[in-house]
């Protein structure tokens, strides 16, 4: 590629704008500028130099920071939608159907139309996820698109610059020293800019003072931070990458583990705390009767033994003893067990008694364990009862068939066959609660209520998510490299002595003008320098006198 | 006195010292013309009442938390006075670093405003629910209020420099934004006055109507009600009958409060342009006149510097790890959650368009203003309107 020679006889890569060796403007651009655009210190950057081949311009789609500062609107904006209404997995209902009904019947027609956009899924929609795909990829290639060169010409400065870049700083002097021998002056800046934390380069009648070069790594790292974690995020999206699970637990129960293989959890007791305060003004208002002050599920948690086979739960080893509460996770071997939710007093049994109509004489009781019934209950000699059909969440019947809603003995219904010394052949009977038995025909015998045990049952939910390392990392890079660009800037002074022993002096930071200026009053005034002046502000008050006399 | 008792005085002396405070350093730029070491001294002074004022919220902030036994954000009341409180913090540390004091003159009525507002809520102390015990909870809601506040000093920087810069006795785009931001301010004002009235004569109308779901519920509104819940019917007699009634999916009683307060606001202001017949902005422009600009536009962007890091860190990250370990998810799409990332993306396109394309001045001041206005947002209208899992109320 061709180069550009400068007049020092330096020559430049092809899109140098400031000459790297003496800093003379090279571009024409740069040259009608009476204040230089210091970004990337007029480097040749590949974006804004090759527009040729296809993959040029895909490159320069990239590293535009116009594309990239759109995509970051377009996804704010794409993020706000979803909020205007709930997203699907904050709505519990099950089917599209009801979905869709959820957000016809509560938001009107908006609601439908939300839904029918798809903007009710959001979030997890291609579209969202390709818009932060490009975001990706914006950041990737506008960093090595200007860091590189960045890099490299802060690396290769040269002490000594020519005075036509010296002019075109923001900050700039010219002129005699105020006071004493002028021959002193490039040791006395020295001394006080080493004082301040710079570090000095001298060469022959020039001086450059530095200082947090690496502040100008800041973007970079947390460019980099922020790459790290999007791939930690987009790896969760492949299978085994992460565990995500719930279960219902019982009291009393011992239960395998979803998604932990070789693990067992009994729930020893669920325990709901309430506060006994008065009830505040926000309570009154919201109509809230007691705020839950815990919600705890004390477990123990077994591994199975080794080599078990599978639902093996015969000599398994206790693990751990915790009570889970909200905030406050079992946590062993990556796993979390979450507390999430609970269902209190659940029917636990069931007690009937057989009894003769008339005479109400008993034949004996029986105890039905709702999640585990038995097909058939000994009362005696000759005397048993069977269970033909249980429906444990009765809903009703369709078309004359009983229905059950779910597998939870919310409302249990039960079909029993009695067989009795009077009746060896059975009577048959449609037992549900609240209401009277359904019969073939008339019965001489029934089925007692007697009275029911409850418990209560923990929800939890099972995580383990192996890319979370990676979001750390991904994290803290992130913070580190904006905590450097943000709170360090990186600050120079060149300075040369003229022939006639004048002192020409100029100054850049990339950002936080005032601290930079701070050390050029202090530094201005040990040495005695010619009194700085800021060519942008000069420039402004210009324009303002010029309005003026309009 | 108890210590919730002390609490209480205490944030009504800050409340004071940040009025006085504001007269101070008015004072001390409209004498800038001729006595300078005197206008100095009413400027020292108005920062002095200011820090007063701080230390004295700081010693509310930290009475409540021992009274109630955790921080005291959280609810709608303690996070917006903490909110004020850090504000006027971050005003004291940016004038340390750039001594320039007229910044209070906007960052101490906006505190004013952000507590009077809060008050407006039940300031009772509320036992926390479970998910809220925790002190990641803590430190993510403090570290994020904390960089916020620093954030908006960039507004209040971004307003100081558009006061001074647009001409206020020309019409243009510029000038009527900025008027509009000033008029909004005073609909605050409105929304604190029709509440104080209401509550001090003792408003109460009760309704009951059919909710969305079809069902029967109660409400009671402490101000007349303009407009009325889906099929209400009104219970107390002798109050207000509703003009309007909405539909379900509207909740009236919000409206109601919404309209009421632009009413008072707008009645406000129309009294104030028919009395002085200039627009706000021409009323402030003289106390801005002697600012140098460019330092004011550099204090913004150095605000963003340093509040963006400390609201990733307390918005996102601190975020992130109580989700972890409340929830077993680190991110849940969550509203707030949703809208504390727009402010994220809206800063960083802020320090692009300033790093890169040299947005500075108006347009970096402007853009200030707007991401001020999406933190507010998320405080009132993501708290009050969008419930989620965050929502105080
Ligand atoms: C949400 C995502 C992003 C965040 C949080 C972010 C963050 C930052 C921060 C904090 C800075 C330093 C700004 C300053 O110091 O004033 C920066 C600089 C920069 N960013 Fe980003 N950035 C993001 C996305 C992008 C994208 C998509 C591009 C693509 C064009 C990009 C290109 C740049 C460039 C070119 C710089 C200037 C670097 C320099 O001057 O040395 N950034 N970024």
């Amino acid at each position: 590629m061709e180069k550009i020679s400068c007049v020092c006889g330096h020559e430049n890569p092809f899109g140098t704008k400031i000459c790297e060796k003496c800093g003379r403007p090279l571009s024409e651009e740069a040259k009608a500028q009476k204040v230089l655009d210091m970004r990337y210190d007029g480097t040749a950057i590949r974006s804004k130099t090759y527009n040729k081949s296809i993959i040029d311009k895909i490159w320069n789609f990239f590293s535009s920071v116009k594309v990239g500062v759109s995509l970051i609107i377009i996804t704010l904006i794409a993020s706000a939608l979803g909020t205007i209404f709930p997203q699907e997995f904050y709505v519990q209902v099950a089917t599209q159907e009801e979905k869709a009904l959820y957000y016809k019947q509560n938001y009107g027609v908006f609601g439908e139309l939300y839904y029918n956009l798809g903007l009710s899924d959001l979030y997890s929609s291609w579209w969202y996820q390709i818009l932060v795909g490009l975001l990706g990829i914006s950041i990737i290639v506008a960093s090595l698109d200007r860091g590189l060169p960045l890099y490299k010409s802060l690396k290769n400065q040269r002490v000594k610059r020519h005075e036509s870049f010296m002019k075109r700083q923001r900050i700039v002097a010219h002129g005699p020293v105020t006071e004493g021998d002028s021959s002193k002056t490039l040791d006395l800046i020295e001394e006080k800019m080493k004082n301040l934390r710079y570090k000095v380069r001298r060469d022959g009648n020039a001086l450059l003072a530095e200082k947090n070069r690496f502040a100008r790594s800041g973007p970079y790292i947390n460019h980099l931070g922020l790459i790290i974690f999007l791939l930690g995020v987009m790896l969760r999206f492949l299978p085994g990458f992460h565990v995500d699970e719930s279960m219902w637990i019982r009291e009393g129960e011992v239960r395998a583990i979803p998604g932990m293989d070789g693990y067992f959890l009994e729930n020893k007791q669920f325990i709901l705390e309430t506060y006994d305060n008065d009830p505040t003004r926000a309570q009154i208002e919201q109509g809230v009767a007691a705020i839950a002050k815990n919600y705890q599920t004390d477990v123990k948690l077994y591994k199975q033994a080794e080599g078990a086979v599978l639902g093996d739960t015969e000599n398994m080893e206790l693990v751990k003893e915790y009570s889970i509460r909200v905030n406050y996770p079992l946590k062993y071997d990556g796993y979390a067990i979450y507390q999430m939710d609970y269902r209190l007093n659940e029917l636990k049994s069931m007690t009937f008694e057989l009894t003769h109509k008339q005479s109400g004489e008993s034949l004996g009781s029986m105890k039905i364990d709702l999640t585990n019934p038995e097909k058939e209950y000994v009362l005696g000699e000759n005397t048993k009862v069977q269970i033909l059909n249980y429906y444990p969440d009765f809903s009703g019947l369709k078309d004359g068939v009983p229905q059950t809603a779910s597998q939870y003995p919310n409302n249990p219904a039960f079909v029993f066959k009695m067989m009795t010394p009077d009746k060896p052949e059975g009577e048959v009977s449609f037992v549900s609660i609240g209401a009277s038995p359904i019969e073939a025909g008339e019965n001489e015998y029934k089925m007692t209520f007697k009275g029911v045990e409850t418990r209560n049952v923990s929800g939890l939910t099972i995580r383990k998510d192996v890319t979370i390392p990676i979001l750390i990392i991904g994290g803290v890079i992130f913070l580190l490299g904006l905590a450097i660009g943000s709170y360090w800037n990186h600050r120079r002074l060149w300075v040369q002595q003229l022939e006639d022993g004048k002192i020409m002096l100029a100054a850049h930071t990339n950002k936080n003008w005032f601290s930079m200026k701070k050390d050029l009053d202090v530094v201005t005034e040990y040495a005695h320098l010619p009194q700085y002046i800021d060519q942008l502000e000069e420039k402004d008050e210009k324009d303002k006198e010029g309005d003026g006399a309009e | 006195m108890s210590l919730i008792d002390i609490s209480g005085n205490l944030l009504f002396i800050a409340f004071f010292a940040y009025i006085i405070g504001t007269v101070f350093i008015a004072g001390s730029i409209k004498r800038n013309d001729g006595a300078a070491s005197r206008a100095e001294k009413w400027g020292k002074i108005g920062i002095v009442i200011a820090i007063i004022g701080f230390i004295s919220q700081l010693g509310y902030f930290i009475t409540r938390w021992i009274y109630a036994g955790h921080a005291p954000v959280s609810n709608m009341f303690e996070f917006t006075t903490a909110f004020g409180m850090f504000l006027v913090g971050a005003f004291i540390l940016i004038y340390f670093m750039y001594r320039v004091t007229v910044l209070g003159l906007v960052a101490l009525p906006i505190a004013v405003l952000f507590i009077s507002y809060a008050t407006m809520f039940p300031t009772e102390v509320t036992p926390l629910v479970p998910s809220l015990q925790s002190n990641w909870l803590t430190i993510h809601v403090v570290t994020a209020a904390i960089g916020q506040s620093i954030l908006a000093i960039s507004a209040v920087a971004g307003l100081v420099y558009l006061l001074k810069e647009v001409d206020p006795k020309t019409s243009s785009r510029e000038r009527f934004w900025l008027e509009a931001i000033l008029y909004f301010c005073v609909v605050v004002i409105g929304f604190v006055l029709v509440t104080i009235t209401f509550r001090g004569m003792g408003y109460e109308a009760q309704f009951t109507y059919v909710n969305n779901n079809g069902m029967e519920s109660e409400i009671v509104y402490n101000m007349p009600a303009l407009f009325g819940m889906n099929e209400s019917e009104l219970k107390t007699e002798g109050v207000m009958e509703p003009l309007v009634e909405m539909p379900a999916i509207i909740n009236a009683k919000k409206l109601t409060t919404v309209v009421w307060s632009f009413l008072v606001g707008t009645i406000l202001y129309l009294l104030y342009r028919f009395i002085v017949r200039r627009p706000i902005c021409e009323l402030l422009h003289p106390l801005v006149k002697k600012v140098n600009s460019h330092l004011v536009d550099e204090i913004g962007y150095r605000s963003v510097l340093i509040g963006f890091p400390v609201f990733t860190l307390g918005a996102l990250v601190f975020a992130m790890i109580w989700a972890q370990e409340a929830w077993g998810r680190y991110w849940g799409w969550d509203p707030k959650e949703v809208w504390a990332l727009i402010t994220w993306l809206f800063y960083a396109a802020y320090l692009h368009l300033r790093l890169s394309k040299g947005w500075e001045g108006r347009k970096s001041a402007w853009l200030a203003l707007i991401g001020f206005a999406i933190i507010i947002f998320n405080l009132v209208f993501v708290n009050l309107v969008i419930a989620g899992l965050h929502s105080y109320a």
